[in-house]
């Protein structure tokens, strides 16, 4: 009905926070971590994915009917009765949408961390590399 | 169906951005992420559903086979014009200036 709001809110507050973590690296007052990746690079990769599964997952809505180019929209809102149900598929469906794809982002995070710190490993014992 | 045909996109795209990388000139990575952001949020919608509501896993008729092909068309457009506005190859500015 409407679950796609949930994630284009989580979107619209980390795009906010993206811009704001890129002025403070501009004006140097973040320091860039051993994988030479900024918090505003990191936070492009689930801003891409939020605002990517929100824009197709709009074209299903409007493809279904759920959503029109007139007020109020959403077709739920139309009807009083299908209001309740439609915020019951906001806080289940949608919530369990943009909690996954911010995990999936966090376990992107930790592997590139991981991979980083395995880099310097290897470089400072050559030997291993034939082993 | 579309939930398919978007990971099958997601997944070409995300090979394409991996034997470029580390360049990614046309922002082919964009899309890649695109495609995974929908993909991961319509198998959540869909498992979901299926454990509540019960009946088939996945649709499969023509009208759920076209919307997975308008999904990955309206996906190519929206990265053509995020290509277009920054422009990688200067193809527009150059036709600005000539």
């Amino acid at each position: 009905m409407a679950c796609f709001l949930v994630p284009a809110g989580e979107a619209i507050v980390t795009t906010v926070v993206q811009k704001v973590a890129q002025k403070r690296e501009k004006s140097g007052g973040e320091k860039v971590k051993k994988t030479g990746l900024t918090w505003s690079r990191r936070l492009s990769w689930l801003n891409k994915m939020l605002w990517g599964g929100v824009i197709l997952l709009a074209l299903e809505h409007i493809w279904h009917g759920e959503v029109v180019p007139w007020p109020p929209f959403l077709t739920a809102m139309a009807t009083p009765s299908e209001v309740g149900p439609m915020l019951h598929e906001m806080a289940t469906f949608g919530s369990a949408m943009a909690a996954a794809i911010t995990v999936i982002w966090g376990i992107m995070i930790l592997v590139v961390e991981l991979k980083s710190r395995a880099v310097p490993k290897v470089k400072a014992s050559p030997a291993a590399r034939g082993a | 169906m579309w939930l398919l045909l978007t990971a099958l996109a997601a997944v070409i795209t995300t090979a394409i951005w991996y034997v470029r990388a580390p360049d990614d000139k046309y922002k082919v990575g964009l899309l890649s992420l695109f495609f995974w952001g929908a993909t991961i949020m319509w198998l959540v919608d869909h498992i979901i559903a299926y454990v509540t509501e019960g009946g088939p896993f996945l649709e499969v008729s023509l009208d759920a086979t076209l919307l997975g092909l308008a999904v990955i068309v309206l996906a190519l457009f929206v990265w053509e014009i995020v290509l277009v506005i920054s422009d990688p190859k200067g193809v527009l500015r150059k036709a600005l200036k000539g």
